[in-house]
């Protein structure tokens, strides 16, 4: 792509444009996801887990984000935006966001950094908190900005397809084949109420989105090996993709994964201490 | 639409998305800008989310549907991505009130402007005339940040016998001169009142309000220094409408200390009700007691 820096060996997971180590990235978003949901008593620990290798890869080695007002930037919709500490984790290890502030700040009174993501926060592109939202506007953005050589991603939940707002999106997008428009879905098989088998099974998920007339591919969605070919194999595209990321919620943290509850819970003192000590030696 | 086409000659922000509705209408400017139109199907939530995207890219784009499609269908994405962000969005609806009467209540777009009014950053329009249709529009290409445009139809007589217009929030467009009785006007009812005044021997005034958004305690003194008593009249529910508007500033105003009274208001809207059986606009409006023949 002309003005564009080249991309190293995305098929090795390590490092890429930015010269930040994917797994390095990983095990940052992870620690730094524990320690704001245990700092500041919120939610969503586990669905910051589960997204934290999707966030690694994109911002270590795929999407050209920095500085956050580059004009032909790489945009990132996070849609699923409770999982916001995982979200500030990955932009600040970017150096979007200082991650001292964020330490301090995160759903302190009277600061930008929301729960739920801020556009407010450089390096967020929309402030999103109710599911279903970002894909219609990821669609739109990236309708105009394909022809600069932008690509365009977004990161939904499998909980969050319940929602009919997406599936608009996903049949105009088809239609008008924007295939600078990359949909991942962190698909960790748990909702807010239930499993996502239980309350809306959405199987088989990549089949809907071929039907659909999209691209899909089905990764592990825990191997950035995995993540970043699929990323760059979607570049070739006609259509755009979708990469159905098979996850675990609480992935990384032995007693968190597969469960509902820490989908909610704030950590403990001692599960905190506990869960760093998996992050650090694994 | 003419007065959108002019202005997309001149500014290449402009889009137009439609929830596949217009025809007719629409095509003009489908015609000479077809890369800034798009027709995004029978979605109207995706159409103000693909409009918030544009927006973010630094487009100015309409979003074209009718009656409450435009609106009511697609409210979240209008609060928390349009108006939130404070996007260049102008939803655009066609049919207020009971301008698609015989289509029946689904079709009714009477409760749209209390929906919209109460959120931030979002200025709702109803203008009475294709003149101060296009001066609205006017406005919107101006103003930047969210806007809610709701037309009536094509059509209407023109109600002011002057060019040019000033059009904006808290702005009252003066129609008929009188005294004592005030009856401030919101949207295309604006024609019936006229007819009904003048075949009177009243001597009330009659101003149009096509913005229901944004008085303030000026005008709230303006009307009381004029005016003994006032009428405020909307094709729309009692409940949080134009009417209530008024009534708001008037409140304010006096709990300001801005006036020294509340003049008596009396709201000329639908009594918050449906109507479900099938009429023209004339006789649903009517059938709703949208008239000044009870007072005047």
């Amino acid at each position: 792509m002309p003005g564009r820096a080249c991309l190293r060996d995305p098929l090795r997971s390590g490092t890429g444009w930015s010269g930040v180590d994917s797994l390095e990235m990983a095990a940052a978003i992870r620690r730094l996801s524990l320690e704001l949901c245990f700092r500041h008593r919120a939610s969503h620990v586990g669905s910051s887990l589960s997204v934290a290798d999707i966030l690694a890869v994109l911002f270590a080695q795929v999407a050209r984000i920095e500085p956050a007002k580059f004009e032909d930037r790489d945009r990132v919709f996070f849609s699923k935006g409770h999982a916001s500490a995982a979200y500030y984790a990955a932009i600040s290890q970017m150096g979007l966001i200082d991650e001292g502030e964020l330490l301090e700040n995160f759903g302190v009174e009277g600061s930008q950094f929301t729960t739920h993501i801020s556009h407010k926060v450089p390096g967020v592109e929309l402030s999103t908190g109710s599911l279903g939202h970002a894909l219609g506007v990821a669609l739109g953005s990236a309708m105009v900005t394909s022809h600069r050589g932008v690509r365009t991603y977004v990161i939904l939940s499998d909980g969050e397809l319940d929602e009919g707002s997406n599936w608009e999106a996903i049949l105009l997008a088809a239609q008008l084949k924007i295939a600078n428009l990359t949909l991942v879905i962190d698909a960790n098989s748990i909702q807010s109420f239930g499993r996502t088998s239980e309350v809306i099974d959405l199987e088989p998920l990549p089949e809907k989105f071929t039907s659909f007339r999209w691209n899909c591919v089905e990764v592990d969605g825990h191997s950035h090996a995995e993540l970043a070919r699929a990323f760059e194999e979607a570049k070739n595209s006609k259509v755009p993709t979708c990469l159905v990321a098979r996850t675990t919620k609480g992935r990384g943290v032995s007693f968190m994964e597969d469960k509902l509850e820490w989908h909610y819970r704030t950590p403990s003192v001692e599960e905190y201490k506990k869960a760093l000590a998996e992050i650090d030696m694994s | 639409m003419s007065r959108l086409v002019e202005h997309a000659r001149n500014d290449d922000r402009i889009y137009l998305l439609t929830g596949d509705l217009g025809y007719s209408v629409l095509e003009p400017f489908r015609e000479e800008f077809p890369d800034r139109f798009l027709n995004v199907g029978i979605a109207e939530q995706n159409m103000v989310a693909v409009a918030t995207g544009l927006a973010r890219e630094g487009k100015k784009v309409f979003t074209y549907s009718i009656g409450n499609f435009a609106t009511m269908r697609a409210m979240e994405q209008i609060r928390y991505d349009v108006a939130y962000h404070s996007a260049d969005v102008i939803i655009v609806s066609v049919g207020a009130g009971y301008a698609y009467g015989p289509l029946g209540p689904s079709h009714h777009a009477t409760e749209d402007v209390a929906m919209m009014r109460c959120i931030p950053n979002m200025i709702v329009a109803s203008p009475a005339d294709p003149l101060e249709a296009a001066s609205v529009v006017d406005f919107f290409i101006e103003h930047s940040g969210p806007g809610f445009l709701r037309l009536n139809k094509a059509g209407e007589r023109c109600l002011h016998d002057k060019q040019v217009i000033d059009v904006g929030p808290d702005k009252l467009l003066p129609i008929l001169e009188g005294s004592d009785t005030v009856v401030l006007s919101h949207g295309a009812i604006t024609s019936l009142m006229v007819d009904e005044i003048q075949a009177s021997n009243s001597t009330f005034a009659l101003y149009s309000c096509p913005f229901a958004s944004g008085f303030t305690s000026v005008t709230a003194r303006y009307l009381v220094d004029s005016y003994r008593q006032v009428v405020t009249v909307e094709e729309h529910q009692k409940s949080g409408g134009f009417g209530s508007a008024i009534l708001e500033m008037f409140a304010d105003a006096r709990a300001a200390g801005f006036i020294a009274n509340i003049p008596p208001v009396r709201r000329i809207a639908i009594e918050d009700q449906f109507v479900s059986v099938s009429g023209s606009q004339e006789f649903l409006r009517r059938r709703a007691g949208l008239t000044l023949s009870g007072i005047l």
